[in-house]
């Protein structure tokens, strides 16, 4: 018994729900911009487990764009997240920054 | 069987890990757990042979993006202990609701067999000279090329952006704040 295909995408499919109830559950943002992260591995073990399941190398490539996409994203999101809080020292809660007036 | 050993110890550590981003109080553990579950993803990719990925995981996301993390966490000094209480009461219980009926449906997205494909349409994985990294760099510099290059172009657009939102602007601004 080795395991499948299947086994990664339920793994996958876990790690994407956790990661979606704790950017709906947390309010820091730093650690909500981490489910995202997690979110987005998920998506990267599927894509491998398809990759290694359907023998094709795009699943593989895909993952590299995603990477290459995370790491963009990471950059401009904690850039803005240090602007914010230079404008507002209270707190780094999704509650203090609701409105989107400075 | 030591295959399957090996994935359940992965799974656990993973998802254990995943739990601890979402429940720590403290944004420096959260960093932390993070690190677990990307090293215990860089495992699974190891497991199913994806060794030039599993590579780059660990040096991309397990270092230069979970350093990033820290770094602004210990700039901005956001590491005290945040309260896990709600100001919406029923926030929580719905989002976790909603987790595991999101869950639910990717699983039986599964089982129905809807997410098949042809078998490889790009390119071969296995077989052929080289391993894996000879087969994943071929794809991406002949098939890939030009989205290879397109990503160059998003970083320095990234970069570029991320001086200009977080460098102090001018004297002005400097005094509404």
């Amino acid at each position: 018994m080795t395991p499948t295909a299947t086994w990664y995408l339920v793994v996958a499919a876990l790690l994407f729900s956790i990661g979606g109830v704790g950017m709906l559950v947390r309010r820091n943002v730093i650690v909500m911009f981490m489910c995202v992260e997690l979110m987005l591995n998920a998506v990267n073990l599927s894509f491998v487990a398809f990759s290694t399941q359907l023998d094709d190398v795009g699943g593989q490539v895909s993952v590299f764009f995603v990477l290459v996409v995370a790491a963009a994203e990471v950059a401009i999101g904690l850039a803005l997240i240090v602007a914010v809080f230079r404008r507002r020292r209270s707190g780094a809660t999704a509650d203090d920054i609701a409105e989107l007036r400075g | 069987m030591f295959l399957t050993v090996l994935f359940v110890v992965l799974a656990a550590i993973a998802l254990g890990c995943a739990i601890g981003v979402v429940i720590s109080r403290n944004p420096v553990h959260s960093a932390l757990w993070l690190v677990g579950t990307l090293l215990a993803i860089a495992g699974f990719f190891v497991l199913q042979k994806a060794y030039l990925l599993s590579a780059v995981q660990v040096i991309v996301y397990a270092s230069a993006i979970v350093v990033l993390f820290l770094f602004v966490i210990m700039l901005l000094g956001v590491d005290r202990e945040e309260s896990l209480g709600d100001p919406l009461r029923i926030q929580r219980p719905l989002a976790i609701g909603l987790g595991i009926i999101g869950f639910v449906l990717l699983v039986g997205i599964m089982g129905n067999r809807w997410a098949t494909g042809a078998e490889t349409v790009t390119g071969p994985l296995r077989g052929g000279a080289g391993g894996n990294v000879e087969h994943v760099a071929r794809a991406l510099f002949t098939t890939y090329l030009w989205p290879f290059e397109l990503t160059s172009a998003l970083l320095v657009v990234g970069v570029v952006g991320g001086v200009a939102l977080a460098r102090r602007s001018n004297a002005g601004e400097e005094e509404a704040t």
